[in-house]
């Protein structure tokens, strides 16, 4: 194979293998795993891949900026740490409250790296270190059942036979995708991770845009935080959220998003997120560890490392 | 340079060399030779095909079909390193060394000398590059990170790097773009040097009186083909461009050398007016001002403060004090996104780092600076984005494949077009143009200067920027001359020639930092 032909498979690879490898999955499975086509199996897979795919979406965002996230898992664990407080005051009072949490965490991140110019990784790295202290203290570091039953609809219920979860996820994606494709928000942030010294002079309000995304992704995983303690049917700060950040990030790279920054494939983060939640069904259901889901995560992450490799470098 | 002798076999040479890309032939059936001692000019529009040779020739790119012989042997070069080996060096236009390392850690960069308990011998290292050094005029101390040199003398680090590796060929490419004339002049007594040890030269170069002085012989290459290939002495230069542009001779000398046309009706009133910016130790008190239709040119060398003044005036360059002033209303300091919408509009020098976003299309690139304007309520509006598209990639004549080609794969020329048509989407008063020409091959460089004209035609005040001094000299209606981040002197009218330019720059001044 010439390198001309190497490279332009990798780029295809890039494009279109994480759609590829969902589809192997998916055959596979049909083909050896008992009780794959059925319909309960179905809405488990998609509802365990919500959470993560939520907060991959504002990962996407931040990463497209050049940026990295790593709060999420903590912001999620704030979000839960508050929803018992609240709910007494009614389940809507409840998330408003969590989401807010997430757009106030989004903007101390959003404001370190975009006005003081601190590097996303270290900024982020600070409120994952602190955010979970917080949710700890705010919560007395206890696991409080949930009771009311509205509030648990989040994670059980459907709409139409859609469950909530996967709705709330599918329409965060889509709105997602038209703020990537069709606003002006999402065109900068987009040219701001491609050169921001370009951006700067072009006259974009770059300051802005940063402290938006981040803002953005706090709040999706605020949401992430209430789906997943209103699945679980109770508030868990201590482990909520745990290593969610690279579970976030595994999805958007392996989606074909280029850390690099300046693109960001939101269909690609969706589907990244369900191939990471098949992997380890897959192997669950065959009777194999959960180590050894780690390890094929890994090999995942840095196959889709290597098919990016030589488009960012170009 | 003197004449040598030709009849000695090549040292490198390429023979029926084709190259595709998807979509593209970017060489086709190139034959070139080098030999020792020789000075060789490779010349040819933008996208004519020699960066993709020079990069067949250092391994890079391998060929499709033909065969690169070096030493009268084929060889494959798999990757640049086997061709650095074979004592092939290169220079490129954006230097390639480590900015943080010291100067001397960059001459000897993978090489550096051992002492026997096979550590770093700083000492002999850090003296052989001081004496190496001081061949190239580079008198700094080595110790000295890279970066804090000029960019000049970065490239002339870059330069011995390159022949003490015991190069046999060096390729430079546009070697004096970045260059004060003072350095150039050690670069050509470096040249010489070269020459006279038996070193064969590529010289890729725009600029023909340095073609002309020191290149024994010349091949022009036009989209992907060998046009002439021969010695330079003896080839009127006319003769020479119209090669390289595929024109009549009769044609360009009708037009002059540049594009631009007569002067223009110019308003007595000022829209822009910058007052003693001053600031970083690198401009003191600079005042300049444009009249609508009026084009001004910005003249001095590399470091007397002209890209700092463009900069300065659009809020991207920290001043300590100063104020700029748009139709009489004061613009706030340092904020480029107000300078943007008021309708001031910078085309920065480096179109790489400070221009193009890469992986983003054309299309992107151009509507990137409007888009706020397209947009009610922050949403695209599709029809009306892709109506400006295809109005400026028409008027401007940008060659792409569709406004869905990636920016990075254009050529310079069309590259510099999309960023004008970026700034000339927003509707601006005021067009700063830094050396909105450099680098861009010849038919795209004319179009440029006569944009520039039309524009200052239609009432646009435009500040004009160039190293080149013909393009200030037939383009500016007034030309304010900077030196050590002043202003020297301001010339209009006739008085806008050559040696005028040349003695306000050259002047003792008083004001000297």
């Amino acid at each position: 194979m010439s390198s001309v032909t190497l490279t332009r498979n990798r780029a295809w690879l890039q494009e279109y293998g994480v759609y590829l490898a969902v589809a192997v999955l998916v055959l596979f499975n049909v083909v050896f795993t008992e009780n794959f086509l059925s319909a309960a199996n179905f809405r488990t897979q998609l509802v365990q891949a919500a959470p993560v795919c939520v907060v991959a979406l504002g990962m996407a965002l931040v990463i497209g900026t050049e940026g990295i996230d790593l709060s999420v898992g903590s912001v999620m664990s704030v979000a839960a740490a508050l929803i018992p407080l609240y709910l007494g005051a009614g389940p809507l009072t409840a998330v408003i409250v969590a989401v807010i949490a997430g757009l106030v965490s989004g903007l101390f991140s959003g404001f370190l790296v975009a006005h003081l110019g601190i590097q996303p990784i270290i900024a982020t790295l600070a409120l994952l270190v602190g955010g979970r202290g917080i949710a700890l203290v705010i919560a007395h570091g206890q696991l409080v059942q949930l009771h009311n039953p509205d509030f648990l609809a989040l994670g059980t219920g459907d709409v139409l036979g859609v469950p909530i979860m996967v709705l709330v996820a599918g329409v965060l994606a889509v709105l997602t995708g038209f703020l990537v494709q069709r606003t002006t928000f999402g065109r900068q942030l987009v040219a701001i991770g491609g050169n921001r010294a370009a951006s700067t002079l072009a006259g974009l309000p770059v300051k802005r845009v940063l402290v938006g995304v981040y803002v953005i992704s706090g709040a999706l995983a605020a949401v992430a935080g209430i789906l997943a303690t209103a699945r679980l049917g109770a508030s868990d700060p201590n482990d909520l959220g745990l290593l969610m950040e690279l579970s976030a990030i595994t999805a958007v790279v392996v989606g074909g998003t280029p850390l690099t920054g300046g693109r960001v494939r939101v269909l690609g983060t969706v589907f990244g997120a369900l191939l990471m939640q098949l992997v380890n069904a897959t192997l669950i259901k065959h009777d194999l560890p959960a180590s050894a889901a780690q390890m094929v995560q890994a090999a995942i992450i840095v196959a889709a490392v290597y098919v990016a490799r030589e488009r960012s470098s170009r | 340079m003197t004449t040598v002798v030709t009849t000695t076999a090549p040292v490198l040479e390429v023979a029926g060399v084709t190259k595709r890309f998807p979509g593209t032939l970017a060489l086709d059936d190139v034959s070139f030779a080098l030999r020792p001692g020789e000075v060789h000019a490779l010349v040819g529009e933008n996208g004519a095909g020699k960066s993709t040779l020079i990069k067949v020739l250092t391994g890079v790119y391998q060929a499709d079909e033909g065969e690169v012989r070096h030493l009268g042997e084929p060889v494959t070069f798999k990757r640049p390193i086997e061709a650095q080996q074979a004592g092939i060096s290169t220079i490129y236009q954006e230097v390639n060394l480590v900015p943080l390392m010291s100067i001397a850690s960059n001459v000897f960069l993978g090489r550096e000398p051992r002492t026997r308990a096979g550590l770093v011998d700083w000492s002999t290292m850090n003296s052989q590059a001081r004496e190496l050094l001081a061949g190239y005029g580079i008198h700094d101390d080595v110790r000295r990170p890279l970066h804090t040199l000029g960019v000049g003398a970065q490239q002339m680090v870059a330069l011995a790097r390159a022949v003490s590796t015991d190069a046999k060929v060096v390729i430079m490419d546009e070697p004096t773009s970045s260059l004060e004339p003072r350095e150039v002049e050690t670069l050509f007594e470096v040249l010489n040097r070269l020459h006279a040890s038996g070193i064969a030269i590529v010289y890729v170069s725009h600029r023909m009186d340095e073609l002309y002085r020191v290149c024994d012989s010349v091949t022009v290459l036009r989209d992907g083909r060998v046009v002439h290939s021969g010695p330079l002495a003896g080839l009127p230069r006319i003769e020479l461009v119209s090669l390289m542009l595929g024109r009549e001779i009769r044609q360009i000398r009708e037009e002059g050398v540049t594009a631009f046309g007569e002067e223009h009706e110019v308003e007595k009133e000022p829209l822009l007016k910058a007052e003693n910016l001053s600031g970083a130790r690198r401009l003191h008190d600079v005042s300049v001002s444009i009249r609508p239709g009026e084009v001004v040119g910005l003249a001095g060398l590399l470091g007397s403060g002209r890209s700092e003044t463009a900069r300065a005036i659009v809020g991207a360059f920290p001043l300590d004090g100063g104020s700029v002033l748009l139709a009489g209303k004061p613009l706030k300091r340092g904020r480029i996104a107000a300078a943007v919408r008021a309708g001031i509009a910078l085309l920065a020098e480096d179109r790489k780092a400070d221009g193009i976003i890469p992986n983003l299309s054309v299309r992107e690139n151009i509507v990137l600076a409007a888009l706020p304007r397209l947009s009610p309520f922050g949403l695209i509006r599709k029809s009306k984005q892709d109506q400006i598209v295809r109005i400026f990639m028409e008027r401007l004549r940008i060659k792409a494949a569709s406004p869905d080609q990636k920016v990075s794969e254009l050529s310079g020329g069309n590259q510099q077009k999309v960023l004008l048509a970026r700034w000339l989407a927003t509707g601006p008063k005021i067009l700063l143009l830094d050396e909105p020409t450099r680098g861009i091959d010849v038919g795209a460089k004319a179009e440029v200067q006569a944009l520039i004209d039309e524009l200052a035609q239609e009432g646009l005040g435009v500040l004009l920027i160039s190293s080149e001094l013909e393009e200030l000299i037939d383009g500016a209606d007034r030309v304010v001359v900077l030196r050590d981040g002043g202003v020297v002197g301001e010339l209009s009218g006739d008085a806008i020639t050559e040696e005028n330019v040349l003695a306000a720059i050259a002047a003792e001044g008083d004001n000297d930092v």
